[in-house]
């Protein structure tokens, strides 16, 4: 659908006249829903992981690892204003960290079923052939900041697909790898913690998935920002979103 | 026109993140105050109540602990919290060699029990290969040897009603700054429910790696509950009691960290 010609209209009553923007519907009541419940949640597990890295700020690869352990990374303590609570208060922040964590599980666990349901996954998510042969060309457009326009902008370019898929799969893994480091569910499935190459690995890979997250939360907004914030942040609030013209 | 508003947008988002974060993470939404809220951690308490419900039901058939083999065994164990309770009566046993320690085994029970370490090394021992797991979030794999809980309660006669084992120790932990919040002055002291203390990897052991335990990991007896955290593993263990509730123990939540913020329920 191209933007109507006959509706163009002027908008200062002199002569340049402009087509006028098509809006359409881009986010589904649900995906706005559980993207937020999200981003609030994501937020608070970061912080308060942080918190919670912070009583032992040192990471292994195996099934055990302490002071005496060589590490695979040694660091600081993450600072106060980076954590929840914004002091060291391991007990408090496990509070934060272990309910927002059932939070995560239930929203992501809805958001998945409708997706899946209403095919919202394959559809828009999934990359097509053509997507994936459009890859070089997305990348030197994204570098040149470049966004698409008409037609090409009502649905998600291959980059954002993959990235969206990726912080599913990266969600998936936080949670897994939070999992296998309950003595509790390593009772129930010791397997699990197996694959993941141990205890201490999984604790490794649990903040390495993060840091991802982190980056894509980064890049993220920084794309939100270069979109048009306004049209975008609308969009994801209220599902309306002002389709960039050709010639804007 | 676009590029322009675009590039003055994200110089004013980019600021207003910046600000927004350099303000700190917990005070955007005022997570310090709501810390501070009772009835905010009660929200938060629920989750625990559903972890543990969740855990309750995946172990509901007495799935066993992961056990090691002897090459995995950590070089250097690291001890925590208390690592020598002190003191004239400690001393005194630590010169004796622990001969004149007596394990108590009372509260709701048919015959209470006194034991020596002698008496409780000629009952049927268990040995296991574990690994430790710290609320701090380290790991370390130890052997430990020592006496089934269960088979101790089952001498003593659980009354009916009984519903935990509460363990007292003889240290006194004056607190850890590192691990963040009320640290006050406090005998250590913890308690499991009755599932955990009757499961058959639950053991006062008195031998590591091969040997009597030594003073910083908990000589002469220590618990081992390996489905949970290490801060549930009472170290210098004299005093073993079955309640109904913990009302009138401590702080009333049923161990020393407990009565400091941490969960009872140490299986996450």
């Amino acid at each position: 659908m191209s933007t109507p010609a006959a509706e163009a209209v002027s908008e200062t009553g002199k002569s340049d006249v402009r087509p006028r923007r098509e809006v359409i519907h881009r986010h589904s009541w649900l995906v706005r829903l559980t993207h937020w419940i999200n981003a609030l949640t994501i937020f608070i597990m970061v912080g308060s992981g942080l918190n919670i890295f912070n009583a032992h700020p040192r990471l292994y690869w195996g099934q055990a690892g302490a002071d005496f352990d060589k590490p695979f990374l040694a660091l600081h303590a993450w600072p106060d204003w980076l954590t929840i609570p914004g002091y060291m208060d391991l007990a408090d922040a496990r509070h934060w960290h272990f309910f927002f964590a059932w939070v995560l599980v239930i929203n992501g666990a809805l958001y998945l079923a409708w997706s899946l349901g209403r095919r919202h996954l394959q559809r828009d998510l999934w990359p097509t052939a053509a997507d994936l042969r459009a890859i070089p060309r997305s990348i030197s457009d994204h570098i040149k900041l470049k966004h698409p326009k008409g037609e090409a902008a009502k649905r998600y370019n291959v980059l954002q697909r993959l990235a969206y898929l990726g912080l599913l799969i990266l969600l998936i893994g936080m949670v897994v790898t939070g999992l296998s480091m309950s003595p509790g569910i390593d009772a129930f499935a010791p397997w699990l913690v197996t694959v993941l190459g141990g205890r201490q690995s999984a604790r490794t890979l649990h903040f390495l998935f993060a840091s991802a997250i982190v980056l894509f939360i980064a890049v993220h907004l920084i794309e939100v920002v270069l979109a048009g914030p306004f049209n975008e942040v609308r969009s994801m609030i209220t599902g309306r979103y002002t389709v960039p013209g050709e010639h804007d | 026109m676009s590029i322009i508003i675009t590039r003055r947008q994200a110089l004013i988002g980019g600021l207003a993140g910046s600000g927004l974060l350099l303000t700190g993470c917990s005070r955007i939404f005022q997570a310090d105050a709501l810390t501070d809220s009772e009835s905010f951690q009660r929200v938060l308490a629920a989750a625990q109540g559903w972890t543990r419900a969740t855990q309750r039901f995946l172990l509901g058939g007495g799935e066993m602990a992961r056990e090691y083999e002897p090459s995995d065994i950590s070089p250097h164990f690291k001890a925590n919290g208390t690592l020598n309770p002190g003191g004239q009566d400690y001393d005194r046993h630590v010169a004796e060699g622990f001969v004149n320690w007596r394990l108590k085994i009372d509260g709701m029970v048919a015959h209470p029990l006194s034991l020596s370490v002698a008496d409780l090394r000629k009952l049927p021992a268990r040995s296991q290969i574990t690994r430790h797991d710290c609320v701090e979030g380290w790991s370390a794999i130890g052997g430990w040897t020592g006496v089934p809980l269960a088979l101790l309660l089952r001498a003593a006669g659980v009354r009916a009603g009984a519903k935990y084992v509460v363990f007292y120790c003889a240290d006194n932990l004056d607190g850890d700054p590192a691990k963040g919040g009320d640290q006050s002055m406090g005998e250590y002291y913890e308690s499991i429910g009755l599932t955990d203390a009757m499961h058959p990897q639950t053991l006062i052991a008195y031998d590591m790696n091969g040997k009597p335990l030594d003073v910083p990991h908990g000589a002469p007896l220590r618990l081992r509950v390996e489905r949970q955290l290490g801060y549930k593993m009472a170290k210098y263990v004299r005093h073993i009691q079955l309640v109904s509730d913990f009302s009138g123990i401590e702080g009333g939540n049923g161990g020393y960290w407990e009565d400091r913020g941490y969960d009872w329920y140490a299986g996450i």
